[in-house]
């Protein structure tokens, strides 16, 4: 079957464009290579969403999938691994098989990015955490680390310093971008240190993190006891797989502007992995609704 | 059959002396991937007799969570004859929950 608008990715700003895409009677598939929602479901508590002052970030994506689902939009959980425009035909590859829309949007976000040491990955789930919210509660009374210079990495510290004992925030340069504030706040707690201009080298562990190899600019290295390291060194956008038909910045976001629009008639682009100044949940859906429109003037223009 | 909750009191029996391999979710209230997690749960507990799902609310049972180190949820921890064999972080799709069994 052939869709008029086929989304890749199923957060806040791809779900939208399927609501907008079908309020306006087009055929809707939402590509999605993990669950519903993206980054959203981690968060316990939004509370900067118009009209929704507390909402979970579990309800907000559940109930934003219903809406879509129940206006006609369907829902497939496979991951796009490639674009080919053969131009009013579109073919978005997965694993098993493609599909072939009229127009994409492409609204994939972002993923952690990883610190890229030895035993990383091995370590999730048994020292290592990306989410100082979901598992900070697990670190009660213990000494962890923080790792990173981001606004992230900054508010992760100072929530951490609520419930750990101790907390490092180890950062590679001696600057932090922004969030002046929270720096001040967390120079004035008696248990967070700063370890400025290093890095992280090494990651010891038995069956679980037990310390962290940490390497000065000026050479010198310490062994630092940890029970959890929070990686918090930003994230990357996932449009990898789509460099043949949209053009990216340096740091991998697609080079669109409000508009949606892409170098290519047909696809388009919303959400977190769009360079913009803001990446909020509001503004994840406005890009869907932005980029669902282009896409339906596209495809009545060539009807 | 439907996802049995255990608790410190009934982990043992539940668990531990299964005869029949069990796949323990640890979870919490607070915790949006393991809400999403919980639906793929129930589906195995319904659709396979050969092992046993069972629920462990970690914020209740906060000892049962400490001795098996889960430091990230949601963790699903496989265990046969009393002994951890296998366990999975974070919010995995259904073949990968199944594959943890194997």
């Amino acid at each position: 079957m052939r869709y008029d608008i086929l989304v890749i990715g199923a957060g806040p700003a791809g779900m939208t464009a399927a609501i907008y895409g079908r309020r306006a009677n087009k055929t809707v598939l939402v590509l999605e290579a993990a669950s519903y929602g993206g980054q959203i479901i981690n968060a316990h508590k939004i509370e900067n969403y118009p009209v929704a002052p507390h909402i979970s970030g579990f309800d907000f994506a559940t109930k934003l999938y219903e809406q879509a689902k129940e206006l006609g939009a369907e829902f497939v959980f496979e991951k796009a691994v490639s674009i080919e425009d053969k131009g009013a035909d579109k073919i978005v590859g997965t694993p098993s098989g493609s599909y072939e829309a009229g127009a994409v949007i492409i609204a994939t976000g972002s993923d952690k990015r990883k610190l890229g040491i030895d035993r990383e990955d091995e370590l999730v789930g048994r020292g290592v955490s990306y989410c100082a919210t979901c598992d900070g509660a697990f670190f009660r009374k213990k000494t962890v680390a923080v790792a990173g210079g981001t606004r992230t990495a900054l508010e992760d510290a100072l929530y951490l310093a609520d419930i750990a004992e101790k907390v490092y925030l180890i950062h590679r340069l001696d600057k932090f971008r922004g969030a002046e504030a929270d720096l001040e706040r967390l120079k004035a707690r008696d248990n967070v240190e700063l370890l400025l201009n290093s890095e992280i080298t090494k990651l010891n562990a038995d069956k679980r993190l037990e310390s962290i190899e940490v390497k000065a600019k000026d050479g010198t290295v310490q062994t630092v006891e940890v029970s959890g390291l929070f990686v918090a060194v930003g994230r990357v956008p996932e449009n990898q797989n789509f460099a043949a038909v949209i053009d990216l910045d340096d740091k991998g976001y697609a080079n669109a502007k409000e508009d949606c629009l892409t170098r290519t008639a047909g696809i388009f682009v919303a959400g977190d992995n769009r360079v913009k100044e803001v990446r909020q949940l509001v503004t994840a859906a406005a890009d869907g609704a932005v980029a669902a429109t282009a896409a339906v003037k596209y495809l009545n223009e060539k009807a | 059959m439907a996802v049995i909750k255990v608790t410190q009191e009934n982990f043992e029996n539940e668990v531990l002396k299964s005869d029949k391999p069990v796949l323990v979710d640890f979870n919490a209230d607070w915790c949006g991937p393991c809400k999403m997690l919980a639906p793929t749960m129930d589906a195995i507990a319904d659709e396979r007799d050969d092992i046993k799902v069972v629920s462990i609310n970690i914020d209740d049972e906060d000892e049962l969570a400490e001795k098996y180190e889960v430091f990230s949820i949601p963790c699903v921890v496989v265990f046969k004859n009393g002994e951890e064999v296998n366990r999975s972080v974070g919010l995995r799709p259904r073949a990968d929950i199944e594959g943890l069994l194997r």
